[in-house]
């Protein structure tokens, strides 16, 4: 008797000590990220790494405006890409398909989430950046175009499985009532099943954000790193996150500061947009 | 009593990882640093006693003298002289030349342009990307970014909308499969899939980096912390020494005369 009681009451601590650890490890990582920014915040100033627009660390020019929009495009970009192809596969996955086809297509969309982002850099950097500089007829095919596309098939799978998970969790009667109401079966599809799923539709387009914006490896490779505002789909930018991996090995002083700086700054706009989307889904929700 | 052989036998094993740990100090070394010398280090490592394990990484420059200084390489590559804040910054660091190396300006094989002017060249790299170029940049903190910057534009700076790409391969793979793109890489990365223009009417072949007549050369260093011993010290004086030279001869770098 004693000892199952015991069990209760270590395994409760043991759960707590590590969900505290998760929060603690946020926390010390966020203070870790803030101390690293004080000396470009108080030598630089935040005003001036935030809307400053020239990036030239060797002539203490250090405004990373720039980035935030280039980040904040090939995002959104990607979204129009990723979101309404992962939304029609949700939908054959999860009411069109036949079992067979279903069989094959779902296990090879999960199989993407496995690729690593670096190949899918490659593929983008020899395959889709040439391509795209043939059509665009000038340049080297670096571009917000290319970083976009690279970055919605890596969003497709995370968007696709929780969308047709919303579908299939809706209760039986919906799409029973609507046929039984003499709908067709595509009219129940878009007229019922998806906007009622939309919440979950939702919560997996903001978690293909969150991936999005956080994409480091493969944007390196295929947006061409320009520190620029970008000027069309065919233009080379730089994201938050490339403009740290491709600088800080060999950042000293305050230029390294100011990379932490850029840390801060993405830590803030994930934040921002996971309050969005925890408001969102409880309006929806009441 | 079993939790004292338990004990025992992590504390045995533990005590033998670090005289393991101990030992293979003594016995390989680690470089890291510029993407420019790493070839040649490479080189270097494959020939010199094979008992020495020697592992070879990149980085940049600014990257292999912070390395150097703060004990994470044994031996910090560097393609340029070390800055005064990092010499303040870092007394004990001793740069050891270990052969020398051009900067070629390269562009797509098929481009009508072969000679061009220091002049033109700064021209090009200061209006960035358009219509007729696309002009590739090097990241900030990379060696033959600053040796560059210092000789070819003279302290103007390189547009913002010129693509950034971190290492000597990745700008030599991008300019052989663009077919405007203008870029610049060090001569030992140079071959047939970039054509390297001429420079105010030289061409940047070893003979005219050592002649003096292509302008844009620099030494290429090794950097460490303090005096090297041991094998990091019998490593250097191999590469310094004549076999050592002849191999940076034919990687395309330029012999120490």
């Amino acid at each position: 008797m004693m000892s199952r009681y015991a069990i209760d009451r270590w395994s409760s601590r043991v759960v707590l000590a590590f969900g505290v650890t998760s929060f603690v490890v946020l926390v010390v990582i966020a203070a870790f990220i803030f101390r690293e920014s004080l000396p470009a915040l108080q030598e630089v100033g935040l005003f001036r790494i935030l809307f400053g627009t020239d990036w030239y660390p060797s002539n203490d020019k250090f405004g990373i405006l720039t980035m935030v929009v280039g980040s904040i495009v090939v995002t959104i970009v990607s979204l129009g890409i990723a979101v309404p192809l992962s939304l029609g596969a949700a939908v054959l996955l999860a009411e069109v398909a036949p079992p067979r086809v279903r069989a094959l297509v779902r296990p090879a969309v999960e199989l993407l989430v496995g690729i690593p982002s670096v190949v899918f850099g490659l593929v983008g950097m020899v395959a889709l950046a040439p391509l795209i500089a043939d059509i665009s007829g000038k340049g080297s095919g670096s571009s917000v175009l290319a970083a976009s596309i690279v970055l919605a098939v890596m969003v497709l799978p995370t968007i696709t499985s929780i969308s047709e998970d919303a579908i299939r969790a809706l209760p039986r009667t919906y799409k029973e009532g609507a046929l039984a109401l003499g709908a067709t079966h595509w009219q129940t599809i878009w007229r019922v099943l998806v906007p009622a799923a939309r919440r979950g539709i939702m919560a997996g387009a903001i978690l293909g954000t969150g991936r999005a914006i956080g994409e480091t490896m493969a944007m390196v490779m295929v947006i061409g790193n320009s520190p620029i505002f970008p000027t069309g789909l065919f233009s080379t930018a730089r994201t938050l996150t490339g403009n740290i991996a491709v600088e800080i090995a060999a950042a000293v002083g305050i230029h390294q500061s100011v990379l932490y700086v850029t840390g801060l700054v993405l830590f803030v706009l994930v934040m921002i947009i996971n309050s969005a989307s925890l408001l969102a889904y409880k309006r929806r929700a009441d | 009593m079993s939790k004292k052989i338990l004990i025992g036998v992590v504390s045995a094993i533990a005590l033998s990882t670090m005289l393991v740990a101990g030992c293979s100090g003594t016995s390989s070394i680690t470089i890291g640093g510029s993407t420019t010398v790493q070839p040649l280090s490479e080189a270097w490592s494959e020939s010199f006693d094979s008992d020495i394990e020697i592992s070879v990484q990149g980085g940049g420059s600014s990257a292999g003298v912070k390395g150097a200084a703060e004990g994470t390489l044994d031996i910090g590559a560097a393609s340029r002289e070390m800055k005064s804040s990092e010499e303040d910054e870092y007394p004990n660091l001793i740069v050891h030349h270990v052969a020398a190396d051009g900067v070629a300006v390269v562009v797509h094989p098929s481009s009508d342009v072969s000679d061009l002017t220091l002049e033109e060249i700064r021209d090009i790299f200061a209006a960035g990307s358009n219509d007729d170029w696309t002009v590739i940049n090097r990241e900030e903190g990379s060696g033959t970014r600053e040796v560059y910057e210092d000789i070819v534009m003279d302290d103007i700076e390189v547009a913002p909308n010129a693509e950034f790409l971190p290492s000597n391969g990745a700008v030599k793979e991008k300019v052989a499969n663009t077919e405007n793109a203008i870029g610049y890489i060090s001569l030992g990365y140079v071959d047939e899939s970039v054509k390297a223009v001429k420079v105010d009417g030289v061409v940047c072949t070893e003979e005219n980096v050592v002649n003096g007549s292509y302008p844009v050369m620099r030494y290429l260093n090794y950097i460490t912390d303090g005096e090297p011993e041991g094998v990091v010290k019998e490593y250097i004086d191999y590469c310094l020494s004549a076999a050592g030279q002849q191999i940076a001869a034919d990687e395309g770098y330029i012999k120490l005369g």
